[in-house]
This record gives structure tokens, C-alpha cells and sequence, in this order.
């Protein structure tokens, strides 16, 4: 079983290490990594705000323990909506390219080959997480001493504990985006349907439900895993948003593994 | 052990209301070539899949290599496959989508070059699957099917895209694979190339099987036939007629009559057409072939 497990593991790395997946979206990520950085830090003396959705984040509070974190962990949605791209395009993909014959036949249980995927997918979501957690923080670093924020206390033991605990944080909330990814591309079984639907949902529906009645933010599935990133939020306990996100993942791979083990393959 | 390859029985599948394979019932013995022919829609895809546990049957059972066809983990890496047509990773090499499925089936990786060269991809093996030609995709849809090292291939048209020096490069290719012990199930639509081929044929009309068993048992069943033109095509059915009024089976078909009889009565026939007014063109004494045999048995015209 652990040894089927561990080929399906590295024959799915064989797929995601393709230059065009992992360059294109280790680009994306730095890119996301560095704007947000950068809008943190340059704009820190606008009037509208430097933060998500006009919010200011001073000078104090970037000055604080968990100053190097701040843009990192406002990056978690972001890289979730990348990670649910790569991991429902990745999934959906063995539908429309009928490949997913080809490893049933090399590998016939059904319920390995998920584990299998996830645990390969689980570690590129830590690459992603690495990558702008080293991006995020060293632009930050980078740019704190021209906009006088203080670093003093940023890598300190509680510096530090929150740059652990803040990459925990963003890795759970990317894992979460991309295994609601993985459910849609086995549900829709196209990476064009599986894509456009989880876009569409976490930043168009979300934020006009949101929008309309501010009290659904409570618990659309979307916000509760950026919530996550970002250690909860002033409406949104991290406990809250951490059960609530474990329930909705947790369905939604129950409705995946149904779907995928017992569902002819028939295309 | 088992002495077949494939045993089903009872098999059916059912798709709302319509059974697309229908109490299917057939075995092929270990080590031969065996045909698997019917129209488009006749049900061989999806028997190909409930053999290979792709999907379930909503009846019968089956086995495969003496193992039930409810359990493919305990036959099918003793199995490779190829089922409609090869379906890769269009972004990665040739060589690089062979090594997925080697890493996924714990084969050695040395296989994969092995196999490129066997089925003469060895020069386009890092090229992206994407700019394969038709027949290259083929060729590397039986090189993955051959990875294992298979004790039964199930090859769902192998031959499609490839051109005639490909298909008789498979055609040995799968001799060669039969005389070193394993079966071949191979279904296709080229009859000629399954005639030269196989010893065992299944042959699929509407889902049910109305034949299995040896190819030459087949033709045994078959009566010889001439076809016959005429000068005027109008004179075809006046033909038709006297071979019927003598007791000969006889239709008209792509111009032609066809007409079951042995070799010998067509002097008979040319001279009851000539005292009729019918002047022959052509009358050509024909043995049967798969060909023909498929078009009679599964009622398809050409």
C-alpha cells in the first residue's frame, strides 16, 4: 500500500515538475509575493490604505514581531486561487485527456491513486508556501529600512515563532484551496469548467454575497480559508475559520472519493 | 493456473435503458492472437473496459488470467492495454509520459528506452508528445501497453493512423509477442490484417456475441460465393433470380451479386444467364474471407 503510494507520488511529481506547471506557477507566486510587498511597504503613507481592501497597516504594527509576516499572510488567498487552478487543472486534466484510463490500468485502486496525488500535490502546495514565504519576507526586509518600519523584532524567538506559525497558516489555507481545486476537477472533470466555477465562486460570488450581507462571511468557504492564512481576522476567529474550512474540505473529499472510486471511467 | 486468457460469462452492461454489451459469453485461450471485431457501437470498448475494471458490469462475470474481473489489482500488472486510441500528457516527451506510467507500475526505467526503440520511436522519444504524428501517438500507446511485459495485451485499434509499413511492423510485432507466450486480444476494423493474424475471433453485433471461437471454425461455417457483374446493371436481378430458382443463396450488393455456391456451378450460372439474354462481365469464384464473412454475420453493408 505505502509503496504504491510512494510511485503514484513521484509519477505525479513527474507531471508537476514540467518546467511551463512549476515555473509558470512558482512565477506567479513571486510575482503575487512581490506586488503585495511592495504595495505593503511603498504605499505605507497613502490615505487609501496599504492593505487588503483599504486597510492601513502602520508603521507600528509592521514594526512589531509580526511585522515580516504581514504581507506573507495577506498573500494566503491569492496563492490559494493559484492553488486551486493547478491542483483542479492537474486532476481535471486526466478526464479530458482520457489519461486517467492509462493510471488506472498501471494502478487500479482507486482510493491509492487520490492519496497519492494529494500527498504530491500537499508538497507542491509547500513549495509554493516556501517560495513566498522567502519572497514575501526578504522584499519586506528589503524595503522596511527605507520606509523606517523597524526590523528589530522581527527575528527574534517570537519573530520567528510567528514566521513558523504564519507559514503553517498559509500552507493549510493553500492546501484548502487546492484540495476544493481537486474536488472540482474530479466533480466537472474539465479544467476549464473545474477553474472558471472555483474562480468564479471565491472571487466574484463570494465577495458580492459578502458584500450584500456582510454576516455570510462568516462562513463562505472562500474567506474562511484566507482567514486561515491570516491567523483570523477581527469578525472571524482563526479557530472558527480553521473548523469550518476542516468541515468543508473534509465533504468535499468524502463527495471526491465517492465520485472517483465508484464512477465508471468511461471517457 | 488458468488456461484462458479471458473467460466472461453472462457479462452484460447496461446504460439507462439500452444494454451496450449483452450476456456476453466467451473465452480466449493462453498464448494465441485473438480478434475482437464488430461494427462501431457494437459494444467491444466497453467489454474492453469492464475487462480492465474501468468500468463495472451491471451483470455476468469474467476473468481474466484466472482472476475475477472484480478484482484488476491482482491481474492487471500481468495486463497492458490500449484503449481507444493512446491519450498522453501533451506537454510532456514521448519518453517522459512512458516514465509516468513506468514509475506508476514499478517497471524499471531502462524499459522505457527499450520499448521506444522496439516500436521505432527511439529518435522522437524526447519530442513533446504534442508533435507526434497520428501514427507516432499510436506507436507509443503499444509501447506503454507493453511496459509490464505483458502476460495478455488488450489493443483496442492499434493500427489506426499508422501507415502500411506500420501496420505490418505490428502485425509482426504482435506475432512475435504471441510466439514468446502472450495472448494478444486485439480489436480493429481492418479485417484483412486481423485475418492474417489471429487464430480466435469474437465478433460483436448489438452487444451480443454471435461468434467466439477459432477464425478457421468461422470460415468452415461460411459457403463459397462468386460475385457477378453484368453488362447492363438493370440485368443484375434477372441473375439474381436464376441463382435462386437454383436453389443458391443470392443478393445484391456495391453493384455486384453476390452469390454462395461452390466454384464449380459458376459454368453452370454463365450459361443459364447467357440463355436468358444476360451477357456476364465478370464472374469471380471467392472463398471466404473475414471480410465478407463480418458484413454476413453482423448484417453491416459496405
Amino acid at each position: 500500500m505505502i509503496r504504491s503510494i510512494t510511485r503514484i507520488f513521484f509519477a505525479e511529481w513527474r507531471k508537476l515538475r514540467r518546467p511551463t506547471l512549476l515555473l509558470g506557477t512558482l512565477g506567479a507566486v513571486s510575482f503575487f509575493s512581490v506586488l503585495v510587498s511592495s504595495v505593503l511597504f511603498l504605499m505605507i503613507d497613502s490615505p487609501q490604505g496599504n492593505g487588503d481592501r483599504g486597510v492601513q497597516i502602520t508603521r507600528e504594527m509592521l514594526s512589531l514581531s509580526s511585522g515580516a509576516t504581514q504581507s506573507f499572510s495577506s498573500i494566503g488567498g491569492l496563492l490559494g486561487i493559484i492553488a486551486l487552478c493547478v491542483f483542479a487543472a492537474q486532476t481535471a486534466q486526466e478526464y479530458s485527456l482520457g489519461t486517467l484510463r492509462n493510471l488506472l490500468v498501471r494502478q487500479p485502486g482507486r482510493i491509492r491513486i487520490l492519496v497519492g496525488k494529494l500527498a504530491s500535490m500537499k508538497t507542491f502546495a509547500m513549495l509554493m508556501t516556501l517560495v513566498s514565504a522567502i519572497i514575501s519576507i526578504g522584499v519586506s526586509y528589503a524595503l522596511a529600512g527605507g520606509k523606517n518600519v523597524s526590523t528589530e523584532l522581527w527575528f527574534n524567538a517570537d519573530g520567528r515563532l510567528e514566521i513558523a506559525k504564519t507559514l503553517l497558516n498559509v500552507f493549510l489555507s493553500i492546501l484548502g484551496f487546492g484540495i476544493i481545486g481537486m474536488v472540482l476537477g474530479i466533480v466537472l472533470r474539465s479544467p476549464i469548467s473545474s477553474i472558471s466555477l472555483g474562480v468564479l465562486w471565491l472571487l466574484i460570488i463570494e465577495n458580492i454575497v459578502g458584500a450584500l450581507k456582510s454576516s455570510t462571511l462568516n462562513w463562505l468557504p472562500g474567506n474562511q480559508l484566507s482567514i486561515i492564512a491570516t491567523g483570523g481576522s477581527p469578525n472571524v476567529s482563526y479557530s472558527h475559520a480553521l473548523s469550518l474550512s476542516a468541515i468543508y474540505v473534509s465533504v468535499a473529499l468524502v463527495i471526491a472519493t465517492v465520485l472517483f472510486t465508484k464512477r465508471d471511467v468511461s471517457n | 493456473m488458468s488456461k484462458l486468457a479471458i473467460s466472461v460469462d453472462d457479462l452484460s452492461k447496461k446504460y439507462g435503458t439500452g444494454l451496450a454489451v449483452s450476456h456476453a459469453k466467451f473465452e480466449v485461450p493462453l498464448g494465441t492472437i485473438c480478434g475482437f471485431v464488430g461494427p462501431n457501437g457494437a459494444g467491444k470498448t466497453t467489454t474492453i473496459r469492464m475487462l480492465l475494471g474501468l468500468i463495472s458490469p451491471t451483470g455476468g462475470k469474467g476473468e481474466i488470467l484466472g482472476e475475477p474481473i472484480t478484482s484488476p489489482d491482482k491481474y492487471l500488472s500481468s495486463v497492458g492495454a490500449m484503449i481507444e486510441g493512446p491519450a498522453f500528457y501533451p506537454a510532456l516527451s514521448g519518453a517522459e509520459n512512458l516514465r509516468v506510467l513506468a514509475t506508476l507500475g514499478g517497471f524499471p526505467q531502462e524499459r522505457v528506452d527499450q520499448l521506444l526503440k522496439q516500436v521505432g520511436l527511439a529518435e522522437r522519444g524526447k519530442s513533446k508528445y504534442k508533435t507526434y504524428s497520428l501514427g507516432m501517438k499510436q506507436r507509443l500507446g503499444i509501447a506503454a501497453a507493453l511496459l509490464p511485459n505483458p502476460k495478455l495485451l488488450i489493443l483496442d485499434e492499434p493500427t489506426n493512423g499508422l501507415d502500411p509499413e506500420g501496420i505490418q511492423e505490428i502485425r509482426q510485432l504482435l506475432r512475435t509477442l504471441a510466439d514468446n507466450g502472450t495472448t494478444v486480444f486485439v480489436s480493429s476494423h481492418l479485417l484483412s490484417e486481423l485475418e492474417l493474424i489471429s487464430e480466435y475471433l469474437v465478433m460483436l453485433r448489438k452487444g451480443e456475441v454471435v461468434f467466439a471461437g477459432p477464425i478457421q471454425e468461422l470460415f468452415d461455417q461460411q459457403q463459397p460465393f462468386m460475385i457477378v457483374k453484368t453488362e447492363r446493371e438493370a440485368d443484375l436481378q434477372r441473375i439474381i433470380e436464376i441463382a435462386q430458382n437454383a436453389g443458391h443463396k443470392a443478393h445484391k450488393r456495391d453493384g455486384t451479386a453476390h452469390i454462395e455456391g461452390p466454384a464449380e456451378w459458376a459454368g453452370v450460372l454463365n450459361k443459364l444467364a447467357f440463355e436468358s439474354g444476360v451477357l456476364i462481365t465478370q464472374l469471380s469464384p471467392q472463398v471466404p474471407n473475414l471480410e465478407e464473412t463480418f458484413f454476413e454475420m453482423t448484417g453491416d453493408q459496405k
